[in-house]
């Protein structure tokens, strides 16, 4: 049994707990304080307004459709984005030629700032001159405005997100496959087991626990990433690419309006709860059934 | 499953390969010709490093990569002292409430800075820190994932070398100091690689946090330097891209399979 206070651990844990709790659990309290609050400006008080902040996101379409946008851009960047992971995986794993060189090619984005490389992106889906219109020209036709478009703004996003983030899952995944073991080839081989079905009976199925690791990550990417917004859409055309967390930005330092904001916040620590949840209480048991 | 479909697999890996490669060819490209090539292919277009001039005359540069760089020294110097001390409670000490100190600690994987950024702008203006390197630091001063690692490592060094240094007389730090750092050495190492491309890379905070030159990152420079409104041409932009990502880029170039391993390693755990 332990009777004393252990003063050392504490001691020791102090700045961390002190810099975690200053920016990571007073602001997550203070947010859902503030949300149900409203003032007319920075400077006048502010009062209790219960719901009346929650009432006002329902009816607010803009907040309706970032959700929706959201919603389509986890749909589609994390699946794709772990598919491709696999393969990259597989192929950098595999014995053809210049595999160091493919997988310094599959993981070169990781390292690159979104930031900088979205002003490349941006060329690149650029009306007529970009290079994605040119190479259509080349074969007679028309592209398209790849982010002007409200039909195509947020798939552009996802293509461009699908490639910052193969490469970094891919890691993971090489890391799992250089583990497995030799002998269940071989036998799978002896039984001449076609490849599809080495991949799907043994190489899936042992990946397991990675791909819910990666798929965790890919899903808060999905929520937490959105520098490239401030390159290529600014949210738009009328807020088609807009995302959660950009609209947050947007309400808080463009609109100034902390309350909204803070409620939109709340919006989306509820989400990361959600993931938080499903990790912890789905996945985290299943992991161990290998 | 024959000879065909693993050509046909072997070339769509090149092909993946390229195609991933391209955009950083792309900046390549347009930065060391003139711009009138940055749209257009020509095999034997004009080698130059005007962009490159004009990019740097355009933008501070120096001084968003003096200040990334003191953000990211800052951040990790204090992330890698402030994780040893909390990883190694958590993984040695015995003492009531532990497990609760671990769930808050862990709460910050989920909930990073990022989301927070309202509330913490109140915070950081109410202490007058907005526009200063240290505020662009504060929120990532500590790590969850830092500590993390480290209590995965410490846990797996053997008690007894623990008590042969108590033995030997030294006191409680001097054990962290001595004994436990050199030994984690790999993983501080691979936390470091980990930390300092996040941070390098970082863009939303900064960007709420800073509004001069003075604490402004490379990130938030480029972002204000390559919008449309800034009328810079391609070719420019591109340069300064380089310019940007050049340090990380050679640092990840030479260290490459020490980087790819430190993701791997921080993955894993």
């Amino acid at each position: 049994m332990i009777k004393k206070v252990n003063y050392k651990a504490w001691l020791l844990l102090l700045p961390a707990l002190s810099l975690l709790i200053a920016f990571t659990h007073w602001p997550t309290i203070k947010s859902i304080y503030r949300s149900v609050t409203w003032a007319r400006s920075d400077m006048a008080p502010s009062q209790f307004v219960g719901m009346e902040n929650y009432a006002m996101m329902l009816d607010d379409p803009v907040f309706w459709k970032v959700m929706e946008n959201n919603f389509w851009y986890a749909v589609g960047t994390v699946p794709t984005s772990i598919a491709l992971a696999i393969i990259m995986a597989l192929w950098v794993n595999s014995k053809i030629r210049f595999t160091g060189l493919l997988r310094l090619a599959y993981f070169t984005p990781t390292i690159l700032p979104m930031i900088t490389v979205a002003n490349i992106w941006l060329f690149f889906y650029s009306p007529n001159i970009g290079l994605f219109d040119q190479l259509l020209q080349m074969v007679g036709i028309d592209g398209p405005n790849w982010l002007g478009d409200p039909d195509l703004a947020l798939s552009s996003l996802i293509v461009m997100t699908v490639w910052k983030e193969a490469g970094f899952f891919m890691i993971f995944y090489l890391a799992a496959l250089q583990l497995l073991s030799v002998e269940l080839y071989e036998a799978a081989k002896v039984e001449g087991a076609s490849a599809w079905r080495t991949f799907r009976k043994i190489t899936f199925p042992l990946l397991m626990p990675t791909t819910l690791f990666v798929l965790i990550n890919a899903l808060l990417n999905a929520f937490k990433l959105v520098d490239h917004l401030f390159i290529l859409t600014k949210g738009g055309p009328n807020n088609a690419s807009n995302l959660l967390l950009y609209y947050i930005y947007e309400t808080a330092f463009s609109f100034l309006d902390s309350y909204y904001a803070a409620t939109l916040t709340v919006v989306m620590l509820v989400i990361l709860a959600i993931i938080a949840f499903v990790q912890i209480f789905f996945f985290d048991r299943k992991i161990h059934y290998r | 499953m024959g000879y065909k479909f693993q050509l046909f697999s072997k070339m769509s890996a090149y092909l993946l390969g390229i195609l991933w490669i391209m955009p950083l060819l792309y900046a390549f490209w347009a930065a060391f010709h003139p711009p009138e090539y940055a749209t257009k292919f020509a095999l034997f277009a004009p080698l130059t490093l005007d962009n490159f001039y004009t990019a740097w005359d355009q933008a501070p540069f120096m001084s968003y990569m003096l200040n990334t760089v003191i953000i990211t020294t800052l951040i990790l110097a204090s992330q890698l002292f402030v994780c040893t001390l909390a990883g190694y409670a958590l993984a040695r000490e015995k003492f009531r409430g532990r497990n609760i100190a671990f769930a808050l600690v862990m709460m910050q994987l989920m909930v990073m800075p990022e989301v927070l950024i309202v509330e913490n702008y109140q915070t950081l203006a109410s202490l007058s820190l907005v526009d200063t390197h240290i505020g662009v630091g504060l929120p990532y001063l500590a790590s969850a994932f830092g500590i993390f690692l480290l209590r995965q490592t410490f846990k797996t060094i053997p008690q007894e070398l623990e008590d042969a240094a108590r033995v030997e007389g030294l006191s409680g730090l001097a054990i962290i100091w001595k004994v436990f750092v050199p030994l984690a050495f790999p993983t501080y190492l691979a936390y470091s690689l980990v930390s300092v491309s996040y941070h390098w890379n970082n863009f939303l905070w900064p960007l709420v946090v800073t509004n001069t030159e003075a604490s402004r990152p490379l990130t938030v420079g480029m972002a204000i330097f390559g919008a449309p409104e800034s009328g810079v041409d391609w070719s420019v932009i591109s340069a300064g891209t380089l310019i940007a990502i050049g340090p990380l880029l050679i640092l990840f170039l030479v260290f490459q399979r020490r980087f790819i391993q430190s993701f791997m390693q921080a993955g894993i755990k």
